[in-house]
């Protein structure tokens, strides 16, 4: 039988055996780019991390050193204070305003379309336009400060662009203003997903709006939580165009994030390797998130 | 038309064995139906002979050729899916003519393949709609057209009624079965459906995890099941199964029924079974009936007794349910002469038509009355 | 909920309605201020800006100071504007997103219908792409543009655009393809057609949704691209974006605000006219690309 099959092969005529790796054939451009690109870089670049690399790369291996290093860099450590303090609140504020924006315009809203345009748009802008547009807006001269002043609050203040303790929360503003829209969107089509027949059984069970939200509605969007979730801390943990054009990681460093100091270091200051160690920190903290959302995500999907 | 030969195939998916052996062989036009409860394998199988998958082991002929490595396109085969699979962005008339112009058939040829097929089919008016435009009979009927239009070697069709409503899968089925007669085509027909299978088959195998259970005529498998899956498979309301052990009463051997009330009734077997074996008998529910229906021979008559449960009217029988050896039995009766629940009911069971089981292994008993 | 399609509101009802609309529309304003302030800042003469407020309207509206942006403006070493550097961001992003969306597609088709060994895991160690903040790659990719002759060069950003690119546009075919019954593409195999004739006369006519979601989301994502523009790009070269903040982070004594505002316009007006027009499938993709990831 075996033999057979054999004879059978052999009889393959060229075309069929083509047709045959074609697909293979077709995917392994893409395969060797992702293995140099994507899984050679990263090795590349956790090398360089152990290594003693500054302007040009050196490849003697030093271990761990750039990372102690790197841990004493008090730039470093506000930048990953930053971090958490602007990526806690960004998340916060998208979360809570989408989730609001979500539930009223899920109320049979006439101009839902507009009103769901307009808080989308945002999203198509590169952050350079919106962290110019808010740079002008918070500018403390000729912007807010001086709209407020002139309708009157003489002593109005707003100078959190230039002080180093509150310029962060600029950053929040103007991330957030980009990214609610999104979180919107995912919230909405959750909302839409919801079987209607669960929110009529409950309305004839006597419960009152408010209340089959919170013990109905908001717990059964708890994937779209999740999911929105990752997607902003990842865009949080990514954020370097907001902060280079709204306040240059400045005033001094102290509205720094891990991907300006990765660029400070790596590209302007020629340490290679604290830039590289800066990355890899970056790149742990991405997979410390994802790794488990994906393997959650593949594994239900692989059981349902 | 060809013949279709699928000898000692296996299948297996990782370490999952899906196909445990199948021997199966069929003459040129004859309808092969392959039916089973979901997970059985049926469709795996269907998959091999069409190429759509690889064969772990065994050999799969088709005419004299052996098509294991074989790509499908090169099987001479032609496929109906359940789902009709119609290409959505092509009309009726691309659907149709699209695996003949990859065969780079001559254009005059196509056409006229295609009109002689919407003849056929009497789907002419639709030629130039596209398939979301079709209903669900409609769409099944050029799925069956596309097939027919490339004339195959053997036809396959896997579940082609399922999306059907029950009216129209009826209509179908008569007209599948016609349409066979005229085209004399090999066909290996899959279905889920006893019905579907004991109507339209020539030949039915069925088959149940991964293994071929009974390979046969309808009558062969209606009649002279070869193991319980089989005799319950087969059948609508299924056969009835009823424990027994074996008992010697005076010079004969029998099984002994008790009704609700206790009380017995011993129907004589002439069959070398051991006094205190068990089995597990078999009859259908036409085989019990009312005393006013004159079953065969009289001889092997029993009648018996028993207190009515339920009855189902059904229009041309009433099926009544009641009780044997603690085990619900369906009987089929004549509307007319059916007890009403609660009341007693005379029986006829007809012994002749008795089968035995082995308890464990549900294989037949080789147990019949004579 | 029902009781708003009924007509007759109680008074409570009506006010809770009323709230509703007014912070809906509040937000709407929120969200619509920073745009309208940058169109009336663009248009605005700079005396107007240094003695009006931020939401004044123009006494004396100018097309000035977008003349300038786009021809005149001081950018790097140059006096050009930005139109040169919005044309390096066409020429970067027309190539990258077609060839991405291309193989995409393709890598895509494999991925769901012609499925192999190891395929899922190839398709698993992909989505890992996606997610991967790009810092880490930024020092090889550099020295790789080197070795390669395309450092600062719009091919070099093409490159890396499309590659990067690769795991989303794979991505988002893959899902898509997924959801085209197999029975499909069996059915054309059974008739004959082979892995290009499937793709071309079966996939490819219906894919038009899938095609405009990842075209649109690509071009987003390469043309509002900063950090490849910044680190692989220099002077000529640069996209629009880099431009952009060059623009508005000189450290010239006067600051034109209204050349500023009427930079950044120019430089969301394709996006936003990617937005406006097929807002549809650019929703999708934003959700496509974050659920599904």
């Amino acid at each position: 039988m075996a033999e057979l099959m054999r004879t059978a092969e052999r009889s393959y005529n060229p075309f069929t055996i083509l047709e045959r790796v074609m697909p293979k054939l077709v995917v392994a451009p893409s395969f060797v780019a992702m293995l140099i690109f994507i899984y050679g870089f990263i090795l590349w670049t956790v090398y360089i991390s152990m290594s003693k690399s500054t302007f040009l790369p050196n490849y003697d291996f030093v271990g761990l050193v750039q990372y102690v290093r790197l841990w004493k860099i008090d730039r470093w450590y506000v930048a990953c204070k930053n971090l958490l303090l602007y990526g806690g609140l960004f998340i916060a504020f998208c979360t809570a305003i989408g989730l609001l924006l979500a539930i009223f315009l899920d109320q049979k809203i006439r101009l839902e379309g507009a009103l769901r345009s307009i808080y989308l748009y945002p999203l198509s802008l590169s952050f350079v336009v919106t962290g110019t547009a808010w740079r002008w807006m918070l500018n403390p001269g000729l912007g807010l400060e001086r709209l407020v002043r002139e309708m009157g609050w003489q002593s109005f203040s707003f100078d959190w662009l230039v002080n180093s303790d509150m310029a962060i929360y600029t950053i929040v503003i103007a991330a957030v203003w980009q990214s609610t829209g999104f979180v919107m969107a995912m919230f909405l089509a959750g909302l839409r997903g919801i079987d209607n027949s669960i929110i009529k059984a409950a309305q004839v069970d006597g419960a009152s709006l408010p209340r089959i939200y919170l013990k109905i509605v908001i717990p059964s969007l708890r994937p779209v939580f999740f999911g929105s979730f990752i997607i902003l801390t990842h865009i949080a943990i990514k954020s370097f165009d907001l902060v280079v054009v709204l306040t240059r990681g400045g005033p001094g460093y102290s509205t720094d994030l891990p991907a300006t100091f990765m660029y400070a270091y790596a590209f302007t200051r020629g340490r290679l390797a604290l830039g590289a160690a800066s990355a890899t920190m970056m790149f742990m903290m991405v997979m410390a998130i994802i790794v488990p959302y994906l393997y959650s995500e593949l594994r239900s999907k692989a059981n349902g | 038309m060809a013949s279709l030969v699928i000898d000692e195939v296996f299948k297996r998916f990782g370490s999952v064995e899906v196909l445990k052996g199948i021997n199966i062989c069929i003459e040129p036009g004859e309808f092969l139906v392959l039916v089973g409860p979901s997970g059985c394998g049926k469709s795996t199988l269907l998959n091999l002979i069409a190429g759509l998958d690889s064969i772990s082991a065994g050999e799969i002929r088709i005419g004299d050729r052996v098509v294991n490595a074989i790509p499908p396109k090169d099987r001479d085969i032609a496929m109906v899916f359940q789902s009709y699979a119609l290409y959505p962005n092509m009309t009726i008339r691309k659907n149709l003519s699209f695996g003949l112009e990859t065969r780079k058939v001559p254009k005059a040829e196509i056409e006229q393949q295609i009109e002689k097929v919407a003849e056929i089919l009497q789907i002419e008016n639709l030629l130039d709609r596209k398939p979301s435009q079709l209903s669900g009979g409609q769409r099944q009927r050029v799925a069956m057209g596309r097939a027919i239009a490339r004339d195959p070697l053997i036809f396959l069709f896997d579940e082609p009624l399922s999306n059907l409503d029950a009216k129209l899968r009826v209509e179908m089925r008569a007209e599948i079965k016609k349409l066979h007669k005229r085209l004399g085509t090999t066909i290996v027909y899959v279905t889920h459906d006893q019905i579907e299978a004991m109507t339209m088959a020539d030949r039915i195998a069925i088959m149940k995890d991964g293994v071929v259970q009974q390979f046969d005529t309808p009558n062969g498998v209606y009649s002279n099941p070869s193991n319980l899956f089989v005799a319950g498979f087969i059948g609508s309301p299924s056969m009835n199964f009823i424990p027994v052990s074996f008992e010697q009463q005076e010079r004969s051997l029998g099984v002994v029924l008790t009704n609700s009330k206790g009380q017995e009734c011993f129907i004589p077997v002439n069959s070398d079974f051991v006094p205190g074996q068990r089995a597990v008998m078999g009859i259908r529910p036409e085989n019990i009936t009312d005393t006013n229906a004159g079953l065969g021979n009289r001889q092997q008559i029993v009648e018996l007794e028993s207190e009515v449960r339920v009855i189902e009217p059904t229009g041309p029988d009433t099926l009544v349910h009641v009780e044997l050896n603690s085990t619900e039995v369906i009987c089929r009766s004549c509307p007319e002469f059916a007890g009403d629940a609660g009341a007693s009911m005379k029986l006829a069971l007809d012994t002749s038509k008795i089968l035995f089981f082995d308890e464990e292994s549900g294989e037949r008993l080789d147990g019949r009355l004579s | 909920m029902d009781s708003t399609s009924t007509g007759t509101m109680s008074l409570p009802q009506m006010i809770g309605r009323a709230s509703l609309y007014a912070i809906l529309f509040l937000f709407a304003l929120y969200f619509l201020a920073p745009l309208f302030i940058m169109v009336i800042t663009s248009v605005k003469p700079m005396d107007e800006i240094r003695t009006g407020t931020l939401i004044a309207l123009p006494k004396a509206p100018t097309l000035e100071p977008w003349l300038k942006a786009w021809g005149s403006a001081t950018i790097g070493v140059a006096n050009e504007g930005i139109k040169g550097f919005f044309m390096n961001s066409l020429r970067i992003a027309i190539p990258a997103v077609l060839i991405s969306t291309l193989i995409g597609a393709v890598n895509g088709y494999v991925l769901s219908k012609w499925k192999f060994k190891g395929s899922d895991t190839f398709f698993a160690m992909l989505l890992m792409g996606c997610f991967i903040p790009f810092q880490v790659i930024l020092l090889p990719m550099a020295r790789t543009l080197g070795v390669l002759g395309l450092s600062g060069t719009v091919s070099g950003l093409v490159l890396v655009h499309t590659v990067y690119g690769l795991a989303f546009t794979t991505l988002f075919f893959r899902n898509f393809y997924v959801g085209i019954p197999d029975e499909l593409v069996n059915a054309a195999k059974i008739d004959g057609a082979g892995f290009w004739r499937i793709f071309w006369k079966i996939m490819l006519p219906v894919s038009k949704p899938i095609f405009m979601v990842t075209i649109i989301w690509q071009t987003t994502q390469i043309w509002n691209d900063f950090l490849f523009g910044v680190c692989f790009s220099t002077g000529e070269t640069q996209p629009v974006t880099v431009a952009l903040n060059n623009l508005v982070n000189t450290s010239a004594s006067v600051k034109e605000y209204n050349v500023d505002m009427a930079a950044a316009i120019i430089a969301a007006l394709p996006t936003l006219f990617v937005y406006f027009a097929a807002g549809k499938y650019f929703v999708r993709g934003l959700t496509a690309g974050a659920v599904k990831g």
